[in-house]
């Protein structure tokens, strides 16, 4: 998990970028080695006011005040700073749906979006979609239909499943085929998955 | 087992039982390679090379160095040494002649993309952005890339010259090339292009120095030992001192089975900088760095009499590899088994190419020579104007051709005859072009799929715990196909326990041994494991129960008899029995009572028969014939796949095999602009896998009798049949409605108008 450091105001922070950079001039007449030492440690102060954004994001219900890179995507963010690593990787293209997240509901290939973009938006990934021990239809039916094997694909197929069927997209099984076409399932349990998601849009709860 | 188990579980052998790791992937909880979180884990991004042959004249990585977070940046210049490099013949696991990739050893490039850098730094932004900033100058030679062009310089592979009674030597039976004599001939050339596995996981490792004589690696492998086996000798350590964890592996279809550069990249990199070391590969690096499906040209040369009757096949290949490995697979094993032509003559050829080294991928050599056969059988039937299958069925064979063996069991007639009524072969028109659906055109078509029943060794280890719940331990790895599952199957009807108190572990090299998971064998030798480990199970319980204080009755009875519950054993047919786990385990001084055992392929059942699994394949498609777009509409997938543990991971396993083969006819195929020996399909959007839209709906069929001659349980294997046939199917299909014969994959519109 991300700390949460304290965030100077962004006067501040150019108060002491400036100061920071004459010491870089200074260093530039210092001796090799100390001067990588010192550039090293400068370029984390620099990083930590520069390269960082501050942001709060709600993810899956809890509200988290972060300190994020700007080019940090959304689904870089999950797996290696918040440890919800449920949001795969299957490309960082936006060409195969392992990464689907529900943005305010909607269904988004969180590699496709910055995290810093995200301010005030409610994020749901796939361990936000059971409620406690209980699990989404979705994801009950997947498994009695063995919509999955390696699994990789899973969790952005249940998240897309989930969008499919709140936006009416899964009407018959060729509309499943065509909403579900942008998560990529390379085992080819593609049968499976349209039977899951007929049987959660048959079953007629709410998802 | 009692019968009142059988009625009440589910979990028995052929029950179409739930995954046991079902909710873990539903909740995204399953941890893959690129998932465990160690403390101080830094991560690492590889720089390939952007020539496909030369060398490395400069490397610049001073501002890379200099960039923010940058803890390492690694070449030839600076790697640490890999003591196993310096041998002449460096470890390969699987072997195959020739030499692996020594990552970071010296200064020559072998093929594009080659990793000529690695970068670490403490965030994964700043380590690609680092990445962004090496560059290389090189002296570059000339390169071949293009197996089209090079298909003379195709030798036979050094185990064959070395062997003559190899199976990939030059085989004859009867006559050499008598097809050229026969009274209806055919001679046709096949192509596939080199196919990328693209498993949904990206390929990635964490590497981690526990000592300097102790690595761990969260590893995307098939074969956590082999795995083991290939770190230890690279870095001179023990065995034992080597720990890869594979607990869920996100597909990999044959490419986890070879070890890669990116895997020692990851690991040296641990090194030089002393923190645990998280690379993953990125889409791109997945075409270049971890195999392929081969490139391969194929000629088929086949006469047949004018009532049907194979007189002769000639099977000729030459697949690519690269310049330092000789990556060989059974491509034309099937040509000499599948039916009764006594004229049979097979040349296997693998030309070099400055290109990286391919590796079995799903189906592998079978795959492809079955591309060609079974489109040649389907060119056959039409110039003799015989019905496809009726042509299959004249030339089916009761005993193998090849060595004139029994079939350990064959049931492929079965299959056929499942098949063709469920897609209704009997609206299939010989005429091709004859049967319309609105514009568009529809054709039928079939393919068959053989693979051998493989079985290997393997160690398990089964523990009773106190709670009467028992833990089955194995380095076997589970990539897709459900192995756990079926593990517990096999134990709970082994043992008579329901699936609930049977846990199945793997993934793990501090397991009892076990192969890599490939060539459809887990089953066959796994599965056999966790039998003969839990019947070894309970008989140590029976000699414990009845050396127990009141153990007469247990004497008495049979191992079979005995009933685990919970606290306690007891007897099938005298439940008063009892005999506490605190007085057996008092005996032996243990906390639970345990027992591993090695279970190997016994008899001469080998001798005495071929073994091999079967699949047909029948699919109808709709062509249009004015865009030549190909709709798969409907595929039945048949097998005689042995016994099938569990009917709905088996069925998911065929269902997806043929998704496979949908690809591999219609949309897959990687392409090299061979002026910079590049590939120009280098993510999932030039490299076109089957998505939902191009799966129609499925069905399978399993005939379901048990092979005795393989093992206990009775399984073939159904991984490789699944896709094996598929693809000359779909092309069968598409000539039927067309009139078309493509024989170069994949069935591109654009060879359709
Ligand atoms: S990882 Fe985002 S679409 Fe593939
Ligand atoms: S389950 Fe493996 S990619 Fe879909």
């Amino acid at each position: 998990m991300n700390p949460e450091p304290e965030q100077p105001n962004h006067d501040e922070a150019r108060r002491t970028f400036l100061k920071q950079s004459s010491l870089l001039t200074a260093l530039a007449f210092t001796p090799g080695p100390v001067l990588q030492a010192a550039a090293a440690e400068i370029d984390e102060k620099v990083a930590a006011v520069f390269e960082k954004i501050p942001v709060r994001l709600d993810i899956n219900g809890h509200k988290h005040k972060l300190s994020i890179e700007p080019r940090t995507t959304l689904l870089d963010l999950l797996r290696e700073q918040l440890g919800l690593t449920g949001t795969k990787k299957g490309c960082d293209y936006g060409q195969c749906g392992a990464c689907t997240v529900h943005i305010d509901g909607k269904r988004v290939n969180s590699c496709l979006t910055f995290a810093v973009m995200q301010e005030g938006k409610e994020i749901t990934t796939i361990e936000g979609l059971a409620k406690g021990d209980d699990l989404h239809p979705m994801q009950e039916a997947f498994i009695k239909h063995d919509g999955f094997q390696c699994g990789y694909c899973t969790p952005g197929q249940i998240m897309s499943a989930v969008a499919c069927v709140r936006e009416g997209h899964a009407g018959s099984e060729d509309e499943i085929r065509e909403f579900m076409s942008g998560n990529i399932c390379r085992c080819g349990a593609y049968s499976n998955i349209v039977a899951a998601i007929q049987e959660v849009k048959g079953g007629g709860q709410k998802v | 087992m009692s019968e009142q188990l059988q009625k009440s579980q589910s979990g028995a052998i052929g029950e179409p039982m739930n995954r046991v790791d079902g909710r873990l992937k539903v909740t995204g909880a399953a941890k893959y390679s690129a998932e465990y979180e160690l403390p101080n884990l830094v991560h690492a991004v590889l720089v390939g090379s952007t020539i496909a042959k030369g060398s490395i004249k400069n490397i610049e990585t001073r501002q890379a160095e200099r960039a923010p977070g940058v803890l390492a940046v690694i070449t030839h210049l600076n790697s640490p040494k890999v003591p196993g490099f310096a041998e002449r013949d460096h470890p390969a696991e699987p072997p195959t002649a020739g030499q692996p990739l020594r990552v970071f050893h010296d200064n020559k490039v072998v093929f594009n993309d080659q990793p000529i850098a690695v970068v670490v730094a403490d965030t994964l932004e700043r380590a690609r952005y680092a990445a962004s900033l090496v560059k290389a100058q090189y002296d570059q030679d000339k390169h071949q890339t293009n197996l089209e062009a090079n298909l003379g310089q195709g030798y036979l592979p050094a185990q064959a010259k070395k062997n003559p009674k190899s199976p990939l030597a030059d085989y004859q039976r009867g006559e050499a090339d008598a097809y050229k004599n026969g009274a209806t001939k055919l001679e046709a050339e096949y192509v596939i292009p080199s196919e990328m596995h693209n498993p949904m996981e990206l390929q990635s490792i964490i590497a981690h120095w526990e000592a300097p004589d102790r690595l761990t690696v969260y590893d995307k492998t098939q074969a956590v030992i082999g795995t083991q086996r290939a770190f230890a000798k690279d870095w001179g350590i023990p065995e034992a001192n080597v720990k890869v964890i594979a607990t869920f592996v996100g597909g990999a279809f044959g490419n986890g089975l070879h070890n890669w550069p990116h895997e020692t990249a990851a690991i040296i990199a641990a090194k030089k900088v002393g923190r645990p070391v998280k690379l993953v590969l990125t889409r791109e690096q997945m075409f270049t760095m971890v195999g392929y499906r081969p490139y391969t040209w194929q000629k088929i040369g086949m006469s047949a009499t004018p009532d049907g009757k194979l007189t002769a096949i000639t099977h000729e290949s030459v697949g690519q590899t690269s310049t330092y490995e000789q990556f060989t697979e059974s491509t034309l094993q099937q040509t000499r088994m599948m039916y009764t032509a006594p004229n049979v003559t097979t040349r296997y050829r693998i030309a070099s190419l400055d290109v990286s080294t391919p590796v079995w991928m799903r189906g592998p050599g079978e795959a492809t020579g079955a591309f060609a056969l079974e489109s040649a059988m389907d060119e056959m039937a039409h110039a003799l104007n015989l019905d496809p299958l009726e042509f299959r069925l004249r030339n089916y064979t009761d005993t193998d051709p090849d060595n004139g063996k029994p079939w350990s069991t064959k049931y492929l007639k079965e299959c056929f005859q499942m098949g063709a009524e469920r897609i209704g072969w009997s609206n299939r028109k010989q005429q091709p072009g004859s049967v319309k659906s609105g514009e568009w055109l529809v054709g039928y078509g079939m393919g068959v799929g053989t693979f051998g029943a493989h079985r290997g060794s393997a160690k398990m280890k089964a523990i009773l715990t106190k709670k009467g719940t028992v833990v089955l331990q194995s380095a076997t790895t589970d990539i897709g196909p459900g192995t756990g599952t079926a593990m517990v199957q096999i134990a709970a009807t082994t043992l008579g326990l329901p699936p609930e108190k049977i846990t199945f572990q793997l993934g793990n090299s501090t397991f009892p041994t076990a192969p890599s998971q490939g060539g459809s064998s887990t089953v066959n030798t796994v599965g056999a494991a966790v039998q003969d480990a839990c019947i070894a199970l309970r008989e140590k319980l029976h000699q414990l129960a009845a050396a127990t204080p009141n153990g007469q009755v247990f004497s008495a009875a049979k191992p079979e008899d005995i009933v685990i519950m919970e606290g306690h054993l007891s007897l099938a047919n005298d439940k008063l029995a009892k005999a506490a786990y605190s007085d057996l385990l008092r005996q032996n001084n243990e906390a639970e009572v345990e027992v591993t055992i090695e279970s190997k392929p016994g008899g001469s059942d080998r001798d005495k028969y071929s073994m091999y699994s079967y699949s047909v394949h029948f699919v109808q498609v709709h062509v249009q014939p004015l865009t030549g777009e190909v709709r798969v509409k409907k595929v039945i997938s048949c097998a005689d796949a042995g016994t099938i543990v569990n009917q709905k991971t088996a069925g998911n396993q065929m269902m997806g095999g043929a998704v496979g083969g949908i690809g591999m006819a219609l949309t897959e195929g990687a392409v090299i602009d061979d002026r910079y020996g590049r590939y120009v399909t280098k993510d999932l959007a030039d490299y076109h896998v089957p998505v939902h839209a191009d799966a129609p709906n499925m069905e399978f069929a399993f005939v379901n009798k048990p092979d005795p001659h393989v093992n206990a349980l009775g399984t073939k294997g159904i991984g490789e049949i699944a896709i094996i046939g598929m693809a000359p199917a779909i092309a069968n299909a598409v000539f039927n409605a067309t009139g078309k014969r493509i024989r170069e994959l994949p069935i591109t519109p654009d060879k359709l108008i």
